[in-house]
This record gives C-alpha cells, sequence and structure tokens, in this order.
C-alpha cells in the first residue's frame, strides 16, 4: 500500500530549488537573470510554507504565501524599474560593473 | 597671653599681603615703615610671651593652640596650630627681633635700590614662614614654613634678577634644597607609616612624643637619617653645603638674615624640636655630629684662603652651623640652640657689618683692595671687632660660652678626637676672621682713588642696629654661664621642659672614642669639673694662637701670606676654588642628568613612546584597510556572504542538535 | 482497487512529474545564456510548481500563483529584457570567474544541511492529511482568513502595492530637463 506523500519529499523539493536558485545569484552576470533566480528562491520558500501548513493542518501557511507573492510582485516592479534606469545610464547590466558603493 | 600668640606670625603676614598689593602707592618711607613695623609687632608679642612664660614654673611653659583643621583624611589629622614653648619662644625672639632690627638696617642700605619695595615684601614673607616653621605643632606645617623660607630665600638671592650669577645662584640655592627638602619627605612619609602601622596617625609633636617609643630602633634611625639629609640641605652641611656661597649674590642684608641668623638655623631647630626621636637613633646622631664636625673643619679651612670678605663669612656660617650640629649631635640640644643664638647675634652682626663697609666702598668686595678703614668708619670698626672677638670664642663674649659648652659636651660625649678638631677649627676660624679684620680696616687703604673719596660712615638707620647687635653679642652668652664658672647656666635649666636633663640626653651617644681613650688612659671622665675647666683654658688658648698668627701674617710680616702662595700655589688654589667641589658636582650630576635627559629625548621619548603611538595608529589604519576589502560594491558578494552566514548558523544549530 | 489508493498513486505520479519539470526547468533557467531562454524556462517551473500546489490541496495559492507569478511578474521580466535587448547577446563567453564557482559549491553545502537537518528531527515530516486539507485550501477559507484574522497585514500589503505602484512610475519617469 502506497503512503501518503511525506512532507519531507516537498521540503527536499523546496530547498533544491533554492539552493538552485542561490546558485545561480552567485553566478550569473546579467542582473535579470539574477533577478529571476532570486524570484526561484522565493518560489522555494513559498512550496516550504504550503507544504508545512499541509502538514500542520493550518491556514497559515497559504496566508503567508499570499503575502510573499505580494511582496514578490511589488519588488519585481520597481526592481525591474531601477534595472531599467541603470542600463539607461551604464549602458550595461553587468552586476561586475556595478560597483559604485565600493569601500 | 599666650593666646595672642598667632599675632607673632600674623604681623609680618600682614605685612607682606600690604607691600604686595599697595607696594606702587606708597612710598619708600613708608613701605619700610610699614614692614619694620610688622616685625616690631611681632617681636613685642613674643617678648610679652616669653615674660608671661617667666612667671610660670617650668612644667607650666607650654602651650598649644589649634587655629583649624587643615587635612583631615581617614584617621591621619594635621591641623594649622601653634605649639610654644620654651624652644619656639627662643627662636621667636631671636627670629623676630634680629630680624626687626636687619629690617631697619635695610631701610638704609636698600635706599637706592629700585627694587625696595619687592625686597621688604620679600623679607616680610620670609619672616612670616620663618615664623610659621618655628611656631608649628606639628611637622606637616613646619615643612610648610621649611619650603617657604626657601622659596624666598630663592626670591632673595635672585633678587637683582637682571644679573645671570644672581638668578643662577637663586636657582642653584632652591635646587640644592630641594634635593635636601626629598629626604625630610621621606623622613615624613616613613614616619607617618610606621607609626600608622601601630594605629597613630598624627605629625603633631605632642603626640609624636608620646608615641615616639612606638618604633623601632632601625625604624627612628632611619627617619632621622632622613629628616637630618632634610637638615643638611637647608642648614649648609656637607655634601649640601654648596649654594650658600653662592647666596652671597643677594643683597647683605639677606644675607644677614637668612643665612646667618634665621633659615639656615631651621635644620638645627628641627632636630631639636625632634630630640625624642634621634634619642632613639644614636648612629644618626654620631652621623650628625660627625657631619658637623667635618663640615666645620672643611668650611675653616677654604675660608682661610677667600678674598672676597662675603665668601669669608659664608664659609663661616657653614663652619659655625656645623658646630651646632656637633652640639645637637651628641646629645647637648640646649647647647646647639645656645649657639644659634648667639651665632645669630654676632654673625648677623658681621654680615651687617660687611654690608656697612661694601656701602662704604662703593659696593667693593675683593679685601685685597681695601685696608686702613679703621680710622675712616670707626663704629663699623668697632662693632666688627666685638663680632669678630665673639666668634673666636674668647672670654667673656658670648661665643665663648656657647662654643665651648659645645665642646666640652663633645669631649664629654664622644672625647678627645672630638675635641681637637674641634678646637683646630674654632683656632682657624679666629684666624681667618682676624685675618678678614686685619685685611680690610688694618694697614694702608688699597682702594682706588675715586672709591677713597666716597668712604664714610654709614646712615644712623644702619649703625644703631650694628651697636645693638654688638652689645648683644658680648651680653647674650651671659645667660648660659656654666656652673663652673660661677653662673646657672640659666639657659640650659629654660630648655629643661623641652630637652629633659642635659645628664641623660647626653647618655645614649655613641662613645667611640671615649671608650678607646678611657681603655687608654683609664677614666678621663671621671674628672669632672676640672676637665672643663682644662677644656675652656685650652680653646681659649688655641683661638688666641689663630689671632696672634693672623696679626703676624697680616700685620707684622705682610710679605708672608705672598710667598706662602707662591711656595704652594697647587695648594692654595684648590683651597681657593672650594676644593673644586662644585666643579666635581658639575662633571657628575649636572652633566649626567643632562646626558640622561638626551638619552630619555631620544630613546623614549622619539622612538618608544612616539613610536608606540603611531605605531597603534599604522597598525589601525592596516586593519581598516583590510576590513575596507570586504565591501567591494559586488552585490554577488554581498548575497555569497549572507548565504555563507546562513550556512554557518545552520551549520552549528545542527551540530548541536545532533550531536 | 479503492478509490484512495487510486487517489495516493495518482498523486505520486503528478508530484514526482512536477517536481522533476520543476527542477529541470530551473536547472535550465539557470544555465541557459539567453536572458528570454531563461525566462520562460522559469514560467516553466512556475507551472509545475502551481501543479504541485494543487497536490496539497492549495487551489488559491496554485491560480495565485499562475495569474500573479507566471503571468504578471515574468510578462514584467520579458517586457524590460526585450527593452534593454542591445547589449545582451555581447555578453561574453561563459567567463565565470574561480571565485563564482568557489561559491557555487559552497552553496550546495547549504542544500546538503537542510537535508540533514529535516531528516534528523525526530518525528521528521510527517504525512499530509487527508480530507480535511480539501477543504482547507478553497477561495473561501483563504478569504475568511485573510478578512478576518489577518486583516491588517492585508491592508498593509495593499499599501505596499500602491507604494511599489507609485515608485515605479516614478523611478522610470523620464526626468523633464
Amino acid at each position: 500500500m502506497l503512503q501518503e506523500i511525506p512532507t519531507s519529499l516537498y521540503f527536499m523539493l523546496s530547498a533544491a530549488l533554492f539552493t538552485i536558485g542561490a546558485i545561480g545569484v552567485i553566478t550569473r552576470r546579467n542582473a535579470i537573470i539574477v533577478f529571476m533566480c532570486i524570484e526561484l528562491m522565493l518560489n522555494g520558500a513559498n512550496l516550504a510554507f504550503i507544504a508545512a501548513g499541509s502538514m500542520l493542518g493550518s491556514i497559515d501557511g497559504m496566508v503567508f504565501v499570499f503575502f510573499i507573492m505580494t511582496v514578490a510582485a511589488a519588488e519585481a516592479a520597481i526592481g525591474l524599474a531601477i534595472f531599467v534606469l541603470i542600463f539607461r545610464q551604464k549602458g550595461t547590466i553587468n552586476v561586475d560593473e556595478i560597483n559604485l558603493l565600493k569601500g | 597671653m599666650a593666646d595672642y600668640i598667632w599675632l607673632v606670625p600674623a604681623f609680618p603676614a600682614a605685612g607682606f599681603l600690604v607691600n604686595a598689593f599697595f607696594g606702587r602707592k606708597m612710598s619708600k618711607a613708608a613701605f619700610s615703615w610699614v614692614a619694620c613695623l610688622a616685625l616690631f609687632g611681632s617681636f613685642v608679642v613674643s617678648a610679652a610671651v616669653f615674660i608671661d612664660f617667666l612667671g610660670l614654673p617650668a612644667n607650666m611653659r607650654l602651650f598649644e593652640m589649634n587655629a583649624f583643621d587643615w587635612i583631615v583624611s581617614g584617621e591621619f589629622a594635621a591641623s594649622v596650630g601653634f605649639r610654644i614653648d620654651a624652644l619656639s619662644i627662643v627662636m621667636c625672639l631671636v627670629v623676630s627681633g634680629v630680624g626687626f632690627l636687619i629690617h631697619v638696617y635695610s631701610a638704609g642700605y636698600m635706599h637706592d635700590d629700585e627694587g625696595f619695595a619687592r625686597y621688604f615684601t620679600y623679607l616680610n614673607l620670609f619672616v612670616f614662614m620663618m615664623l610659621t616653621l618655628v611656631t608649628a605643632n606639628n611637622i606637616l606645617l613646619m615643612f610648610v614654613g621649611w619650603e617657604g623660607v626657601g622659596l624666598c630665600s630663592y626670591l632673595l638671592i635672585g633678587f637683582w634678577y637682571k644679573r645671570d650669577s644672581a638668578s643662577n645662584a637663586g636657582k642653584k640655592a632652591f635646587i640644592v634644597n630641594r634635593i635636601g627638602d626629598f629626604g625630610f619627605l621621606l623622613g615624613i612619609f616613613l614616619l607617618v607609616t610606621s607609626l600608622g602601622g601601630q594605629g597613630v596617625w598624627t605629625l603633631n609633636f605632642g603626640e609624636l612624643q608620646k608615641n615616639a617609643h612606638l618604633l623601632t630602633g632601625a625604624t627612628a634611625g632611619l627617619i632621622t637619617l632622613f629628616f637630618f639629609i632634610g637638615a643638611t640641605g637647608k642648614s649648609a652641611q656637607l655634601p649640601l653645603y654648596v649654594w650658600l656661597p653662592d647666596a652671597m649674590e643677594g643683597p647683605t642684608p639677606v644675607s644677614s638674615l637668612i643665612h646667618a641668623a634665621t633659615m639656615v638655623t631651621a635644620g638645627v631647630y628641627m632636630i631639636a624640636r625632634l630630640n625624642f626621636f634621634f634619642l632613639m637613633a644614636p648612629t644618626t646622631m654620631f652621623i650628625v655630629a660627625l657631619v658637623g664636625l667635618l663640615t666645620a673643619l672643611f668650611a675653616a679651612t677654604i675660608g682661610c684662603a677667600q678674598y672676597d670678605i662675603k665668601r669669608v663669612l659664608a664659609y663661616s656660617t657653614v663652619s659655625q652651623l656645623g658646630y651646632m650640629f656637633v652640639g645637637v649631635g651628641v646629645g647637648a640640644f640646649s647647647a646647639g640652640i645656645f649657639h644659634l643664638m648667639t651665632h645669630a647675634f654676632f654673625k648677623g652682626l658681621l654680615f651687617l657689618g660687611a654690608g656697612s663697609v661694601m656701602h662704604a666702598m662703593s659696593g667693593e668686595l675683593d679685601m685685597r683692595k681695601m685696608g686702613g678703614l679703621r680710622k675712616k668708619i670707626p663704629i663699623t670698626f668697632w662693632t666688627f671687632l666685638i663680632a669678630c672677638i665673639a666668634i673666636s670664642g674668647i672670654f667673656p663674649l658670648s661665643g665663648f660660652f656657647s662654643k665651648d659648652e659645645i665642646l666640652g659636651k663633645a669631649f664629654e660625649s664622644q672625647g678627645a678626637l672630638f675635641w681637637i678638631i674641634g678646637a683646630v677649627t674654632a683656632g682657624l676660624t679666629a684666624f681667618y676672621m682676624f685675618r678678614l679684620l686685619f685685611r680690610t680696616f688694618f694697614g694702608e687703604c688699597r682702594a682706588p682713588e675715586d672709591v677713597k673719596h666716597h668712604i664714610h660712615e654709614s646712615p644712623k638707620v644702619m649703625t644703631i642696629p650694628l651697636v645693638i647687635l654688638a652689645v648683644l653679642s658680648v651680653v647674650g652668652g651671659w645667660v648660659g654661664i656654666p656652673k663652673i664658672l660661677g653662673g646657672e647656666n640659666r639657659f640650659e635649666q629654660w630648655m629643661e621642659p623641652v630637652f629633659g636633663h642635659p645628664k641623660e640626653a647626653a647618655a645614649p651617644a655613641i662613645n667611640f672614642v671615649t671608650k678607646a681613650y678611657a681603655a687608654g688612659t683609664g677614666g678621663a671622665e671621671a674628672q669632672g669639673g676640672s676637665m672643663e675647666g682644662t677644656l675652656m683654658i685650652g680653646a681659649i688658648i688655641v683661638a688666641l694662637v689663630g689671632i696672634f698668627i693672623a696679626y703676624y701674617l697680616y700685620i707684622k710680616r705682610t710679605e708672608l701670606p705672598e710667598l706662602f702662595v707662591k711656595r704652594f700655589p697647587r695648594l692654595f688654589r684648590t683651597v681657593n676654588n672650594k676644593y673644586y667641589v662644585d666643579e666635581l658636582y658639575y662633571a657628575v650630576f649636572v652633566r649626567g642628568l643632562f646626558g640622561l635627559g638626551r638619552f630619555l629625548k631620544r630613546v623614549v621619548d622619539e622612538i618608544i613612546i612616539d613610536g608606540i603611538v603611531n605605531g597603534i595608529a599604522y597598525v589601525l589604519k592596516g586593519l581598516g584597510s583590510l576590513i575596507r576589502l570586504v565591501q567591494a560594491g559586488y552585490v554577488q558578494g554581498y548575497a555569497f556572504g549572507m548565504i555563507a552566514g546562513a550556512i554557518a548558523v545552520l551549520g552549528y544549530l545542527i551540530i548541536k542538535v545532533i550531536l | 482497487m479503492d478509490v484512495g489508493a487510486i487517489d495516493v498513486a495518482f498523486r505520486w505520479v503528478v508530484f514526482s512529474l512536477s517536481g522533476l519539470v520543476a527542477i529541470v526547468a530551473s536547472l535550465m533557467m539557470v544555465t541557459r545564456r539567453n536572458p528570454i531562454h531563461s525566462a520562460l524556462w522559469l514560467i516553466v517551473a512556475f507551472f509545475s510548481l502551481a501543479v504541485i500546489y494543487l497536490t496539497l490541496h492549495a487551489q488559491f495559492i496554485a491560480i495565485a500563483q499562475v495569474m500573479v507569478y507566471a503571468g504578471a511578474i515574468m510578462m514584467l521580466i520579458i517586457f524590460v529584457i526585450m527593452l534593454i535587448q542591445l547589449e545582451i547577446e555581447s555578453t561574453r563567453k561563459g567567463r565565470i570567474t574561480g571565485g563564482k564557482v568557489i561559491g557555487a559549491f559552497i552553496t550546495v553545502i547549504l542544500f546538503l544541511e537542510i537535508g540533514a537537518a529535516l531528516f534528523s528531527f525526530p518525528g521528521g515530516a510527517s504525512k499530509a492529511s487527508g480530507e480535511v486539507a480539501t477543504q482547507m485550501g478553497s477561495v473561501a477559507s483563504v478569504g475568511i482568513a485573510l478578512y478576518g484574522k489577518y486583516l491588517f497585514p492585508f491592508e498593509i500589503a495593499s499599501i505596499l502595492l500602491l507604494v511599489g505602484l507609485v515608485g515605479a512610475v516614478v523611478l522610470a519617469k523620464r526626468r523633464q530637463e
């Protein structure tokens, strides 16, 4: 008899997505792709929340995810606006070259 | 009457303040009146208290009064207060009396000086400090007076500050004094802590006397040794006497007051005041007596080869101070103080006389350029002569009684060797004093013409103090006529409440020489009275011999001294140059300190301290530039940092849970 | 064969497939050179995640995921990519510096740690619950929670969106010279 899908699998999946996103953040040169990897990390976290909410039988998990999505949307809007501005200023989106805040 | 004792130091203090603040607005006459009246007031009050004391029985002659609490720290307390007993009232009389006469003299002597106002201000300040010293009821207040007179000495020696030699002499005096004061301070510290260890926290003389037995012999010895070092500085004994001859750069009345009659005697007073400690330390007392004796001899020899009349008197002062220390060193405290008193009379007179001579000779100091002044300035001459006879110790003038008593007690205590050296020194004293007298007042006048014309007797305001002091030099010793000559030695009796019965006082001193002598001849001490008489006559003979030699060399065959100088040029030069002690001190101490200073500057200050400070700055700068690298402005780096941090924290938690 | 068993088996199959797709898609996204390709792969990943949410009975969230993420956000991203089209093709060939490689390796440790954490806890992760869950994830219950217990954060979130809106407009406006 098959058991129910153990929640730990969902968590593992979430961890995998998160880690892949993290590797992408560190590795890629293009700022927009870095941004997309960040979104992937957020989604990994979302999955973890939903899984945990389901495991605990609580609606809080989904509510949390709802708010995370809200924030992600706002963040996307502003972040991309900034990218556009930076592109206008510097002509490039390469993160290696955007280092004016160097100490 | 003793309640008013606070007026004694208060008068000169008031005089000082008035002169200091209103000096510029007052005329010269008003100045000197203020200063002299202040001193006169002090003297009158002291005399009144003295007369009062005469009426009281001997054991009631003690008055102590606390003006206010000065330091209160835990269990230790020191107050500003007065202690008047037989000793301090004598000192008050001497200081205020002789001081008054010198103030009057100064009004005439310093009349043409532009620093007239400053002079009297300092002089009053000095007397105030000295009176504080002698009337203090605890060591700390006495030390305040001690330092104060040192300060005034500096101010007055360097009075003509525009002269390099004068300001250097002032600095030298102060610095050498300071060295002695350091010893004094160490003594105070050791005393406070030793007694404090036993629970007694005080520096009051009365309390110290009561609790002196709590100290061990060794501690008392160390404490008194330190105090004696302070005394060597202030009272110009070996090896800290070097400032006194240089102090002659100051005005002559200053030399008379400070460096003859009062300040330099502070060391002797201090030892007399703390006699109960010194009696517990026979080793120190022996050292005191020995140093005093050697100083007396040493200074006397130098005095024989000096040409400057004030220098001769300065070395004479050092020598006579040596006698006083011999006196207190052998336990004859009252004899020491007695000599202090008579010395104040005749030495004060000698200096004032020298000032009078200088006044007549338009400032000349070299005795080779003087001569034949006998007829021209008679009052000065006669008073000077009386002082010379007194200092030589000729009966029946005051010097005889005091010096003789010291020598006698020294013989009793330490034996013949001390007496012999003392007597030789007395002979030398007589010799160089009469040498000075003959060279200055007898023979032909060797001065240049323009100076000769100006020779005139000093004004009355200067000569009257001379006469008064001369009278005192004659009769001053008669209060101490010893029993052997039919007197009662009233001075010694008067001092009994302070010093104890004289026979007891002399006993604990170490009798090194006496034992040897006694072993050899089998008990010379037993001879008592007749011994004393023999000694007396012996001393007079030695003095007369000295005078005769001086007479022979300087009146009869005046070519002899120069022959002597030619025969022994190096010996003469050495003595004339004070045995090159000053040069020795300079080479060893001054150059050494300069070298040390240079070394410290180069190595410690520049290399070590600057190195450390700059080094710290350097290190921090380096650290800063290292840490700066973290902020590369590189966003992915920051992101990685965050991830690494998360890994670390998570790893830690996992390890904590699993393991 | 009872319905329950088929249900469970079905869910297993769906979960496995969409999980696999999600991981493959995200891997592809991270490694593509062309940003448009990356964006498209990300959309695939989002869809597969929505399916996974459905297996967890989170219907509302699944739809919201598709609408918000795969719809709005990704569209925005693709717009911007196209706007900044010019420089993209001249990205240099795979110049990934050594530092980045090390960073990547270290990040894998993160994954291992999470795994260790999951399996070391006593009681581990239990199974997802059954029938109750279905009702739980419906729009109605999420709505009740949002407008009930979480009303205040909800209002704040709306203000946040307003701020985002205004900010984006202000930022992207060309400066009036």
